[in-house]
């Protein structure tokens, strides 16, 4: 208790208040108590509040200081309705996708499913099963989006350790605990499947990457990347029509002749087909409304 | 002159020999079986000018002289015609494809060894194939325990990665994954680098081990 009250001294001493005087006159045995009402009324007496009208003795705390987390994605103010909202053409009743829409809008309350699209790299935290508490997270470039309604699915894939992983997740599963973007941005196509046939390079991401803050308004960027394939046999014929793809460089893999053999399968008759026009603008300006005020709620 | 060639089994056939020295069709599959049986008993003579000799499962050795000189260049090169898989025009197709059944993995599936056990890393001219399965049905999926045939050896393993897709939220990975095991469920390795699917743990009785050993979990 002397040495503190000493050391304490020493310091007052040091800093050069104007009761030091009245505090090394005093003897130490009673330097204590005093020294302390000393010290609270020092206190009171040396910080001046910025507004002057507080009481003598009140003791105001200073202001907090505001952490502006840039790290966080703020909200998207794109409309954006994600596409296991819109029906599929069935012959089912409506009052299974109105009800579906209902658990769906009750689940994202809970869980903050982020606007993303194929081709963005997402980081997603589970829970495990098998092992009670723990979490597992996976980072990974999205793949595809498939799926309708509670069962919507979503892949990831990434290389790790050289093996090359893909874990398909479901959006309202409730084991996700959280999904957090951490590159926002589209690609040529909107199936990246044929990455699994891609240079590995294509698919590694590194587990820990920082994500990259991406602007709330304004168009998603694309990423124009053209990928370099590993020599045929491929997992599917990625260069036949049928697939539509954009993002692969066919200069390097195909000769003219492939090419050219590969369009004997192009079926370019189907995209005049009536039938299998399926216009859905109408129902998702609907859908938008309603979930747009749903979660307002 | 002699000429000695390694020919497989379905040209060794006396019959199909015989059918491609008289530039007879030959019989697709399907009717193979019947059109062997039916010409079995015939006794094989290999070439007309020259003496028959026995036909054994690995070489044909042919004495040949000037008239059977052509008869036996024309079966090399229909030897090797049907060595090098060049569709004969006789021969009967299918109008519809037959795929190998879609399983995970099954007799004869080439496995991936992904510990650092001296069996799994050292290099062989054969890749490790799987020639049991320990399941009710013949597909192992992961957590399953097969028989491996690796350098000329048997050894157990456990599936650890499967190429095929699973269950949603389990992974899929780009190779069929195993991980070498002794009979009473110890690894033989003692580190395994590649990611396992974190599902396994339920194995925590068995194959805790394994377990113990594995240093990501996915």
């Amino acid at each position: 208790m002397r040495t503190e009250s000493h050391k304490a001294m020493t310091d007052m001493a040091a800093s050069r208040r104007p009761l030091v005087a009245v505090c090394v006159a005093l003897r130490s045995s009673e330097c204590t108590s005093v020294f302390l009402q000393n010290r609270f009324f020092s206190t009171t007496t040396g910080f001046h509040s910025p507004l002057g009208d507080e009481q003598p003795g009140k003791f105001t705390p200073p202001t907090k200081p505001v952490i502006v987390d840039k790290t966080q994605a703020e909200v998207t103010q794109r409309k954006f309705l994600s596409p296991e909202f819109i029906p599929p053409r069935q012959r089912t009743v409506a009052v299974k996708f109105s009800i579906e829409r209902k658990d769906m809008i009750q689940r994202r309350k809970m869980l903050n499913i982020p606007e993303f699209y194929p081709g963005c790299i997402l980081a997603v935290t589970t829970s495990d099963p098998n092992a009670n508490g723990k979490l597992n997270r996976f980072v990974g470039i999205c793949i595809e989006r498939s799926g309708k309604g509670l069962g919507a699915t979503f892949t990831l894939r990434n290389v790790i350790e050289g093996q090359g992983v893909e874990i398909c997740f479901e959006l309202y599963n409730p084991r996700l605990q959280r999904i957090e973007v951490l590159k926002l941005e589209k690609r040529l196509d909107d199936n990246l499947t044929y990455l699994r046939d891609a240079l590995p390079e294509y698919s590694t991401f590194d587990v820990n990457m920082k994500a990259v803050p991406s602007p709330a308004t304004g168009e998603v960027p694309v990423n124009l990347l053209k990928v370099i394939m590993k020599p045929k046999p491929w997992s599917k014929r990625w260069e036949r029509p049928k697939f539509k793809i954009q993002g692969i460089r066919f200069d390097l893999c195909l000769t003219e002749e492939q090419k050219q053999e590969a369009m004997k399968w192009d079926q370019s008759w189907q995209e005049f087909d009536l039938m299998k026009e399926y216009d859905t603008s109408k129902i998702e300006e609907e859908i938008w409304q309603e979930v747009k005020q749903e979660m307002g709620k | 002159m002699i000429g000695i060639f390694l020919v497989s089994e379905r040209v060794f056939d006396p019959t199909l020999l015989s059918r491609i020295c008289r530039d007879l069709p030959i019989p697709s599959k399907s009717n193979f079986k019947k059109s062997v049986l039916k010409r079995r008993r015939r006794h094989f003579r290999v070439c007309n000018g020259g003496s028959s000799t026995a036909v054994t499962s690995g070489a044909v050795a042919l004495q040949v002289d000037s008239i059977g000189a052509c008869v036996c260049m024309k079966m090399l090169v229909k030897a090797s015609g049907l060595l090098l898989t060049q569709p004969f025009t006789n021969i009967v197709k299918h109008s519809f494809r037959i795929s190998a059944a879609c399983t995970a993995i099954q007799k004869l599936t080439r496995v991936r060894v992904v510990d650092n056990s001296a069996l799994g890393s050292t290099p062989y001219h054969r890749p490790p194939k799987c020639i049991h399965v320990y399941t009710k049905n013949g597909v192992g999926k992961v957590g399953d325990k097969i028989l491996l045939a690796i350098k000329g050896q048997k050894k157990k393993a456990l599936i650890v990665g499967q190429k095929m897709p699973g269950h949603t939220m389990t992974p899929r990975f780009d190779s069929n994954n195993v991980v070498l095991i002794e009979d009473n469920g110890n690894p033989t390795g003692t580190r395994i680098k590649t990611p396992i699917p974190s599902n396994l743990r339920r194995l925590e009785g068995e194959y805790s081990k394994v377990l113990a050993i594995a240093q990501t979990f996915i």
